[in-house]
């Protein structure tokens, strides 16, 4: 079901996007210095050729990748990190071509060379690594708790025999039953219904991905607090189709840059409304233990 | 697919849904006739009041007074279980059919029995309980069995309230392993209630008849 309506959506805003053609890339941001160019034949060398870099982002996940229907531009955490790439290749952040990059077309879109690199919440894990290749790991999501203020859970320990809502169908319900075996799972159609029912006190607890829930306590931070950090662990890789080490490389260096100067957290604060952590490493496997 | 707690769940399910079913069937049967009653009330204000009741539950959707129960009063206070919650308001909702039933029952009797029980010197109470109601039940039988076929398949509506009924089973396990065709076992086992619901009214129907005949 929640597939279908996504994928409505989805057609929905393809259709708004070809009925409106995208404005060109600006100029403005043209005062860096372009990268000498790549080796004959190599994808990074076609973007430089180019004079753009195709990315796909979501349009419809708040904070990382959203459409913001008044201005007709994706805005988020995700789309900043595209421009920090297109200032290192070009000199210039909008030299981007945006395309709409939904979690089941975007492997694809890689391998096909609709788009140069995905950048859209991406969790990096084994399976995907044998289609595609990924950056460094450049933000870390993980399952969390949503629970009232005055609450006295504080971790995913506190929850036997407490009532915790979640989605129906989610990958959020499978993993809170295994790690909360004794926790009264209720399942609901949507997060927004879990957090009512919460709202009504008949929750305890809301558990999803904690970027979900960041969006729900920043709506209402008098009544909400996320506890119990992150007790699984999603990090987000930049997909490049297999075969292209030297974009690779680009995108590495562009993400090492940004965690080491403090830009990260600038965009972070700028994107996410919470106190921004330390940077995540660059080793998926060694962030969740494989 | 772990084939056990498949079944588990859709047996919770089938028990939810008869549970849901009969409570509130039992609920909406005597609150529905209650206020029938006073909407053919010699009564002015109770003939309101019940019209009142009757229209409004009528004409909302039931998702809507499920949600009021489940969500809303709550913040006056006033939390229900969830179960206690879907069985209320499938009452409070089926009873208002329930009503306007028993009063096109009660209305469909001639005046003349009425004028005769006065002139026997019944009150109102007495009338109803000895010389109405007995032959308005036989008359609304089949009317009230849609009523209450009607209100089983309603209660799919609970699950948007987690109340764990067959729906709300079927919509977990379809997220969960998924298999989309669990939806079609589920109607099959909607299937197990009414249907024997259906020939029950069908039976009952055939008896009044026979009744009325001698």
């Amino acid at each position: 079901m929640k597939v279908w309506r996504l994928l409505m959506v989805g057609i929905v805003i393809a259709g708004l996007l070809a009925a409106c053609t995208a404005p060109p890339a600006g100029t403005s941001g043209s005062t860096g210095k372009a990268m000498p160019k790549a080796a004959d034949g190599t994808l990074l060398r076609k973007i430089q050729d180019r004079g753009k870099i195709v990315v796909g982002v979501k349009y419809d996940v708040p904070m990382f990748g959203l459409l913001n229907p008044t201005s007709n531009k994706v805005e988020g955490f995700d789309v900043d990190v595209a421009k920090e790439i297109a200032a290192a290749i070009f000199g210039n952040p909008d030299a981007i071509e945006y395309k709409e990059a939904v979690s089941k077309n975007r492997i694809p879109f890689l391998q096909d060379g609709t788009v140069d690199l995905v950048i859209s919440t991406m969790t990096v894990n084994a399976e995907r690594e044998g289609q595609i290749d990924f950056s460094n790991v450049y933000y870390l999501a993980g399952q969390s708790l949503l629970v009232p203020k005055a609450s006295a859970i504080a971790s995913i320990n506190d929850l036997a025999g407490k009532k915790v809502g979640t989605a129906k169908g989610s990958t959020s319900e499978q993993n809170i039953r295994k790690m909360a075996p004794k926790a009264d799972v209720q399942l609901f159609d949507g997060y927004a219904e879990a957090v009512a029912a919460m709202d009504a006190g008949r929750l305890d607890a809301v558990t999803t991905d904690d970027n979900i829930l960041i969006g729900f306590q920043a709506k209402e931070p008098n009544k909400w607090k996320l506890v119990g950090g992150q007790f699984t662990k999603e990090p987000y890789g930049i997909g490049i189709a297999k075969g292209h080490p030297e974009t690779v490389e680009m995108v590495n260096k562009v993400l090492a840059d940004l965690k080491k100067s403090g830009k990260w957290k600038e965009l972070y604060k700028k994107n996410i409304p919470t106190t921004p952590p330390e940077p995540p490493i660059d080793n998926w496997r060694q962030i969740v233990g494989q | 697919m772990n084939a056990e707690s498949w079944n588990l769940l859709l047996r919770i399910g089938l028990i939810t849904t008869a549970g849901l079913s009969i409570a509130a069937g039992l609920i909406s049967l005597v609150l529905g006739t209650v206020i029938g009653i006073f909407r053919v009330s010699p009564v002015g204000p109770l003939r309101v009041l019940a019209s009142g009741y009757v229209e409004f539950f009528r004409n909302i959707p039931l998702l809507i007074c499920l949600a009021f129960i489940f969500y809303g009063l709550p913040k006056a206070g006033i939390t229900f279980p969830i179960f206690e919650a879907g069985v209320i308001g499938l009452s409070v909702y089926t009873a208002a059919f329930v009503a306007e039933v028993v009063r096109a029952g009660l209305q469909s009797i001639g005046h003349g029995q009425i004028e005769a029980g006065r002139a026997l010197g019944l009150s109102y109470i007495q009338m109803l309980r000895l010389v109405l109601l007995p032959q308005v039940f036989g008359m609304v039988i089949p009317p009230l069995g849609t009523v209450f076929i009607a209100l089983v398949k309603n209660t799919s509506v609970a699950s948007a309230i987690v109340v764990p009924e067959l729906m709300y089973q079927a919509e977990v396990i379809a997220g969960r392993y998924f298999y989309p065709n669990v939806f079609l076992i589920a109607g099959f086992m909607y299937l197990i209630i009414t249907l024997p619901l259906a020939l029950l009214v069908n039976v009952m129907e055939k008896r009044s008849q026979i009744g009325h005949r001698r």
